[in-house]
């Protein structure tokens, strides 16, 4: 490698400064907010550092009770918890199943099956609202967490597969048919070895899965109307009222929103690479 | 190798048991482990699916129940595809797709070049930019709608300090302005992925090829253009491809950001099926509108397996 | 290490797919939101859902209870509300539950949901034939629409003559469709004229304008003294806040959005004068440049932060414009009728009113339900939030000491309340007038242009309602 010159190492460091402040400047602005008292809000221009902060907001998530939107909260945290890991477990479970099916084993009138999966994967889920609503309030799914759960997973498990189809085809062949050799059945070389090999394909693809749950919209708008079952981008959009948005309360509850897929990421960063690696390439 | 691994393995008693001789059939084995998938994908939503596709053949329009639902046949079809707004809309849907798969592709694999050089907090850099991209979308969108209201925005604040503009503007109050802050919502989002991506690409490449190059007097661009971009090719059109589909399908940053304005400038294709659905209760023509999107996506890509297909490059 | 987090992660997930349901119930009863007297008294008349003459005799405090239907199982039904819709949740909650005091055989079940997302479960739940909800709640724009779709139900006979004397003409007509009635109305707002007093006194002006001529006078005199640089903000959205500006300016100049026909009358010379002022307005400054993108909630903004002159708002921004924590200018917003030209003013309907879906299992119940709560009794108790329907009330001295300048105001401009256009396919052509409107504000089309355009387009809409259409 040949030496750098003091000139680069200025233009990298620059570059990586303008880097970091691009990703982080809006979500610390959000952050801000949410700390920032009504007034200050609405001062022209900005305060960039609260004079005043109080984290009154975030008490109210803690604490509220009651019909109140603060108080909702709480209670779709826990759907959102509950709601995208279950369906991160489904899609990983049953998806690396699929998966390896697709990627290692002939059979026929494969080919065919997975596109259709992916057919699933790539209507916009407006082309079933409806008809989805009368399934859903006939099989009593209507408002529960469940419910969602099922949906978001037929939503979201063709893309599992699909990326770890790609990423089982990846793993040279050798490794399992040693283990075959050994007297494995094909399900225990699976299990004992491909497995346990693909964890980094298997960590970034369940990411994905629980971030798409958390984030999911339209579906949980429709399909939710009480605490039961109501997700987090509801929650967090109820701050409005007719006419008035709560800008503060949006803020404190997407800093409190964001941080359970944020954690997830950064605690399992070092799989996303090399799962993403051999994963996304066909 | 196949016939040096035993097929039929032999429990201790001597015989095969009939589980084993269910798990060992490659066949059945192969069909037992797609099932559950398939069950979950298929059963809850087939028959949404077909009967979407049954309600796009005819016309339902919820306000007028006093005409039934008579079988049309395409007219749904036929009717979107001449009606002018249909195709603005469409416009738009490629026009969010170009600028923010292009914005994507520079940033990202340019960010991607500077993560996969060292240097010191390359690491760190490397954590933090996973911070947009985890950040849920409805929250993205909210952020992003403060930060350029017209009235508090800290974009605003930031301009004005920095003495850029002279006065506050409103950002979102014209089509393009609106449709170019919703483009930075989801690049903002979507291109740490796109990062991510190709530093994994990056990183396949083996060092030698720089050297090589470089002993034969290559320029850094020469090295790029001929060894790390074919090699980000693949990846690439992977990105193009998932954000190609994407386009089509983005609705929530629209919903809460835009509501499909000012003047119908950010009313993209998903958008305006939601309103032909939902606010005109023309279920019929909203689920034509929903297939047609999904047709176009199905093309796009066939196009891009093509392309990418013939594109493949061997090293 | 890794290996350790990463199964440690996934047992905490499983974990949490175990906890069990966390979600606090969201009909835990709450304390009553203020004490009151109610007293009930024995209901004379037989057990039947009709009985609505005594209400409006019994005196404020007392309450009548509305028995039950004879029927002795207890019956659940569902409403959908909107959230911070002039009365809080928390409001809405204890009218429930004192109502589900009086009858304990019916359960009362709320949901409150955004605006947007108001119409999109009604559409879902009626498309989809689920009676998920007995009683919605429906924007004055709406019951038009669900009425022609057969979406709630006709309550003409239910509402007795000495109720409707009492309601509000306007309030009435908007849940009124081809003469019969599809509902009570529940929350009253129209828009109001907001004046900032400190800023009109040192434009020069003591009272706030009669007429947009006057108005238009006083702005330019504002912007030229230099008091304030755009004078006037406006809800030009591309949505529903665009109609409804161009509708009150139009209207106030004698001009017409739609005919008893359900044709388009907005292309007339006034829609043309109309336009044309409002074009002039924004190219001289007159409005505020961010009124294109300016819904209710930014004019408020602008107008609290002293920004604006004069805007033109619901009942909602008094209290908060009046608010230190919430505004710059705290004791300076003033509210009057709207200004009118050739009519002495005119207004426009943004209120709520209840129906019952079409699909409910209860009706009757949900009936007995809706009554209450809209009763004057009940609207006198949380006046505070929400103006009631009832006309007499805004008589009343207790609610005049509670909302001392609002209450005349509105008695004098509710008189000018006039309703956006009651057919069923309004929401349509609403999206075609606020974007073709907007198209000319935004100096890309010429107002003549604009109106002929939107008259076209919705013409065509049209034809496809008649009976026999497409």
């Amino acid at each position: 490698m040949r030496r750098r010159k003091p000139y680069e190492t200025f233009l990298i460091y620059m570059a990586a400064l303008l880097v970091a402040i691009i990703t982080l400047a809006p979500p610390i602005w959000l952050f801000i907010s949410s700390i920032s008292t009504q007034q200050e809000l609405l001062n022209v221009p900005v305060h960039w550092i609260p004079q005043e902060p109080t984290f009154e907001r975030y008490i109210q998530i803690a604490v509220a009770t009651g019909n109140a939107s603060a108080a909702i909260f709480r209670a779709s945290m826990v759907n959102s918890m509950i709601i995208a890991s279950s369906v991160t477990l489904l899609c990983i479970g049953f998806g690396s199943l699929a998966a390896y099916s697709f990627a290692r084993m002939k059979f026929g009138g494969q080919e065919p099956f997975l596109y259709i999966m992916l057919f699933s994967y790539m209507l916009p889920p407006i082309m079933i609202l409806v008809p989805l609503y009368t399934i859903m309030r006939d099989l009593k799914l209507m408002d529960t967490r469940l419910g969602l759960i099922i949906v978001y997973s037929a939503l979201i498990m063709p893309f599992a597969v699909w990326i770890l189809r790609g990423y089982f085809q990846s793993i040279p062949h050798e490794l399992e048919d040693a283990a075959r050799i050994d007297g494995c059945t094909r399900l225990g070389a699976l299990i004992r070895v491909v497995l346990p090999l693909s964890a980094p394909g298997l960590v970034a693809t369940g990411l994905f899965c629980f971030l798409a749950s958390w984030e999911e919209f339209l579906l949980a708008l429709i399909f939710t109307s009480s605490p039961a079952a109501k997700t987090i981008p509801i929650a967090i959009a109820e701050f409005t009222g007719r006419h008035a948005i709560d800008y503060g309360m949006m803020a404190a509850g997407g800093v409190v929103a964001a941080i359970p897929p944020i954690l997830l990421a950064l605690v399992f960063q070092r799989y996303l690479i090399s799962g993403l690696m051999s994963g996304a390439v066909k | 190798m196949a016939d040096v691994i035993p097929q039929n393995p032999v429990t201790p008693s001597g015989r095969r048991s009939f589980f084993h001789h269910l798990i060992d059939s490659e066949r059945s084995l192969a069909w037992m482990l797609i099932l559950p998938a398939l069950i979950i994908v298929f059963g809850l939503i087939i028959m949404p699916i077909l009967s979407a596709f049954w309600m796009s053949l005819h016309t339902i329009d919820l306000k007028r129940p006093g005409i039934g639902t008579p079988f049309i046949g395409l007219g749904n079809y036929a009717d979107i595809l001449s009606d002018a707004y249909f195709w603005a809309s469409v416009g738009r849907t490629f026009y969010f797709m170009i600028v923010s798969i292009a914005i994507e592709l520079v940033a990202g694999v340019s960010i991607a070049l500077l993560l996969n050089t060292d240097f010191r907090g390359r690491n760190i850099l490397r954590t933090l930019i996973l911070i947009p991209w985890a950040l849920p979308i409805t929250i993205d969108a909210i952020m992003w709608k403060w930060i350029f209201n017209a009235n508090y925005g800290a974009l605003n604040s930031l301009f004005l300090q920095l003495g850029i503009i002279s006065k506050y503007q409103a950002w979102l109050s014209d089509s393009l302005g609106a449709m170019h802050a919703v483009i930075l919502a989801d690049v903002w989002k979507v291109t740490p992925l796109v990062i991510l991506l190709s530093l994994a690409a990056l990183q396949t490449i083996p060092a030698d090829l720089y050297e090589a190059a470089m002993i034969d007097g290559a320029s850094i661009w020469k090295s790029f253009w001929f060894i790390t971009f074919p090699l980000l090719l693949p990846t690439l059109m992977i990105v193009l491809l998932v954000r190609t589909m994407d386009a089509f399908k983005v609705f929530d940053i629209i919903y809460i950001m835009t509501s499909g304005g000012p003047a119908d400038g950010t009313k993209v294709i998903a958008y305006f099926t939601y309103l032909d659905a939902f606010s005109y209760l023309r279920l019929g023509h909203g689920a034509a509108l929903a297939y047609l999107m999904t047709f176009f996506i199905i093309i796009m890509i066939i196009i891009y397996i093509k392309v990418l297909k013939s594109r493949e490059v061997e090293y | 290490m890794k290996k350790v987090l990463f199964v440690l992660v996934i047992f905490a997930m499983l974990l949490a797919s175990c906890a069990p349901a966390a979600a606090p119930k969201q009909e835990a009863p709450k304390e009553e939101a203020k004490p009151a007297e109610v007293k009930p008294t024995e209901a004379p008349k037989a057990a039947e859902p009709k009985q609505e003459a005594p209400k409006e005799e019994a005196k404020p405090a007392e309450v009548k209870p509305t028995e039950a239907p004879k029927a002795a199982e207890s019956v659940t039904i569902r409403a959908l509300f909107m959230k911070q819709a002039g009365y809080q949740e928390s409001d809405i909650q204890a009218m429930s539950d004192e109502f589900m005091k009086m009858n304990p055989n019916i359960k009362v079940e709320l949901d409150f949901v955004t605006y947007e997302a108001l119409h999109d479960k009604i559409v879902t739940s009626a498309a989809a034939k689920a009676g998920t909800y007995d009683i919605v709640l429906m924007d004055c724009i709406w019951p038009a629409e669900f009425a022609a779709a057969g979406f709630i139900l006709d309550v003409s006979d239910k509402i007795s003559a000495d109720m409707k004397k009492d309601i509000w003409p306007g309030a009435l007509e908007s849940v009124t469709y081809k003469g019969k009635l599809y509902g009570m109305p529940w929350l009253n707002d129209i828009v109001y004229f907001y004046y900032n007093e400190d800023l009109l006194k040192k434009a020069g002006y003591d009272k706030p304008p009669k007429t947009y001529t006057e108005m238009t006078e006083m702005a330019y005199a504002a912007k030229k003294k230099g008091v304030v640089e755009y004078p006037f903000v406006e809800t030009f959205h591309q949505d529903e806040g665009m109609t409804i500006s161009f509708s009150y300016f139009l209207l106030a100049r004698g001009g017409k959005m739609f005919d008893a026909e359900d044709k388009p009358a907005f292309n007339s010379p006034e829609g043309l004068e109309t336009l044309n002022w409002i074009v002039k307005g924004m190219k001289d400054g007159l409005f505020n440049p961010s009124s294109t993108e300016s819904g209710y909630e930014e004019v408020r903004n602008t107008f609290s932060q002293g920004s604006s002159l004069f805007s033109e708002n619901w009942a909602y921004q008094l209290n908060m414009a009046n608010d230190p924590k919430e505004s710059k200018i705290a004791g300076n917003a003033k509210i009057a009728p709207l200004p009118g030209e050739k009519l002495p003013s005119a207004t426009i309907n943004g209120g709520m009113g209840l129906a019952i879906t079409a699909d409910s299992k209860n009706p009757d119940a949900a009936w007995q339900y809706m009554l209450y709560i809209s009763s004057k009794e009940v609207q006198k108790k949380y006046a505070q939030n929400a103006l009631p329907i009832w006309m007499s009330l805004f008589d009343d001295p207790d609610l005049v000491k509670m909302q001392p300048e609002l209450i005349p105001v509105s008695k004098e401009a509710y008189k000018y309340l006039q309703n956006r256009p009651l057919i069923p396919f309004y929401s349509e052509a609403t999206k075609v007038i606020s974007r073709e409107f907007q198209t000319a504000v935004l100096g890309k089309k010429t107002p003549e242009q604009a109106l002929k355009d939107a008259e076209t387009e919705i013409l065509k809409i049209r034809e496809q309602y008649k009976p026999g259409g497409k």
